[in-house]
């Protein structure tokens, strides 16, 4: 058979994605924000648990001594190592990967807008990922509403004292497609709910929306804070648009040692699911220790914008050339 | 019996769940950001025919399902069982009513016909998308419509009906698309 070698996206969806990495560039540009580049390969890797990174090897000429290298699946750690020499607020438009990720959404390959403010809280973020999403494209300002309230809101649900079981039956109730014998931990409930119940009614809102104050077991880099209720919580948001996640902000951690500790509750964590150890990145957690500046950051996934500026339904259709 | 995890999930996989053999019809990926994954299934239950999901977390396993499809020619039915032959063997397989459901209008002797077999056991006998069938019984045919507009119903042999254009008399052979159940010309033979 022959091979099927046209680009998956049309000549009309490159040039816009072009445009649209050149509007990102400007309003960065404008904003005074410098535009860094980190490397791609590190020898040390994330450790969350189901964020699978692609690992590879590095030999040095005349020798067969191979050395572990990652694929980064965010520029976060080295960005974080800029921010603590002093560079200032700092963005990056990153080629990132995530092993075993391919479907109509997820991309095993992609384009990550991250970026980093010294000067904004994270409320502040929000309203700038909402200036940067109307200045590229026709997109509407965003609802913001907080975890414990899309929870109440669509399920009636106090998702901060709940039990594991109040979860697990909420969850058969509304998702008819589970065997009787499908079980989870709750974290798992609670991601599995919002990806298939709570999403699609986000959806339906034809409005972006941030959903803040996500529970302090899914801090991962942020802040941990008590909120107005005494709840535990990260201070992180997402933002959800068109039935798509595109972005992932935090209040970032400072505290090395914290940052320590959640990276080896990953790894305890990563060995229960029998996978393999993540090497922690020691120079962030130095970085750190000689000080993180307080700053917030967020990741946006390039390609889902595109796919929502050009109403297409597969991520496949806005890669120039696919994985 | 092999096992099958999510991430050889695709579209035409037979799976067993349940007890009975199943068919991938889509395979959707559900991953939340740094959270858990899961893989949201639709699938064909082969042996009743209906479509249903199911999620599994991303990572399980499930049984393989042996099945396979074979082409097989039609022989005969008494009535209760449709006989379809192997053409190199001349091993013959009953299919029952359930599996011939969908193609029993289009069964015509010698034909081949696509047979999804389960531990041997034919489920399900798709049609070749285009059969040639003779007209038993229609209307008789109008001399000089050759526009083929409006058309007439016509039963074929095998006992469907079709609408065939004014001018198509008893004894014809059409040339007939089982996708669309429509007829599509005449026959050379």
């Amino acid at each position: 058979m022959e091979n099927d070698w046209r680009p998956s996206a049309s000549i009309e969806t490159m040039k816009r994605r072009a445009q649209l990495l050149a509007d990102a560039r400007h309003f960065f540009a404008q904003k005074q924000v410098l535009e860094v580049e980190t490397p791609i390969l590190s020898q040390a890797a994330p450790t969350a648990p189901y964020l699978d990174s692609f690992k590879t090897d590095y030999i040095p000429i005349g020798t067969d001594q191979k050395q572990d290298f990652y694929l980064q699946t965010s520029p976060e750690f080295a960005m974080k190592l800029l921010l603590a020499a002093g560079s200032g607020s700092i963005y990056q438009v990153a080629k990132v990967f995530r092993n075993g990720e391919s479907g109509k959404h997820h991309s095993p390959e992609f384009t990550m807008l991250e970026w980093y403010r010294v000067e904004l809280t994270l409320e502040q973020l929000m309203d700038e990922v909402v200036e940067l999403l109307t200045s590229v494209a026709d997109f509407s300002d965003a609802i913001r509403l907080s975890y414990a309230v899309v929870f109440k809101k669509y399920l009636d649900l106090d998702v901060f004292d709940c039990t594991d079981a109040d979860l697990k039956s909420l969850a058969f109730t509304h998702i008819p497609s589970l065997a009787a014998d499908f079980e989870l931990d709750r974290d798992g409930w609670l991601a599995l709910v919002m990806s298939e119940v709570i999403e699609p009614k986000l959806a339906e809102l034809n409005q972006p929306v941030f959903i803040y104050d996500f529970p302090a077991s899914q801090a991962q880099l942020a802040k941990v804070k008590i909120d107005g209720q005494g709840n535990y919580v990260a201070a992180r948001f997402e933002l959800y648009a068109g039935g798509l996640e595109l972005a992932n902000g935090y209040d970032e951690l400072l505290e090395a040692q914290a940052l320590r500790q959640r990276f080896e509750q990953d790894n305890q964590q990563r060995q229960r699911l029998g996978k393999p150890d993540m090497p922690i990145d020691e120079n962030l957690l130095a970085a750190m220790q000689a000080g993180l500046p307080q700053c917030t950051g967020v990741a946006l996934g390039l390609d889902r914008v595109l796919m929502l500026i050009l109403d297409q339904s597969n991520i496949k259709q806005v890669q120039n050339v696919t994985f | 019996m092999a096992s099958v995890s999510t991430n050889q999930f695709k579209s035409g996989l037979k799976f067993m769940l349940d007890g009975d053999p199943c068919s991938i019809i889509e395979n959707e990926l559900v991953k939340p950001g740094k959270g858990q994954a899961f893989n949201r299934v639709k699938f064909r239950n082969l042996k009743t025919g209906r479509t249903n999901e199911r999620t599994f977390k991303s990572g399980e396993s499930v049984e393989s399902a042996d099945v396979i499809e074979v082409e097989l020619e039609y022989s005969y039915t008494d009535g209760e069982f449709w006989y379809f032959m192997d053409p190199v063997s001349y091993e013959q397989h009953a299919a029952d009513a359930n599996a011939i459901e969908d193609c029993k209008k289009w069964l015509k002797e010698q034909y081949v016909y696509t047979v999804t077999q389960w531990n041997g056991t034919p489920l399900l006998v798709t049609a070749p998308n285009f059969v040639n069938l003779v007209v038993a019984e229609t209307d008789p045919g109008l001399k000089g419509d050759t526009a083929g507009t409006g058309g007439k119903p016509a039963t074929l042999e095998t006992g469907a009906v079709v609408r065939v254009p004014l001018f198509m008399n008893i004894g014809e052979l059409l040339r007939i698309d089982t996708r669309s159940g429509e007829y599509v010309e005449r026959a050379k033979d």
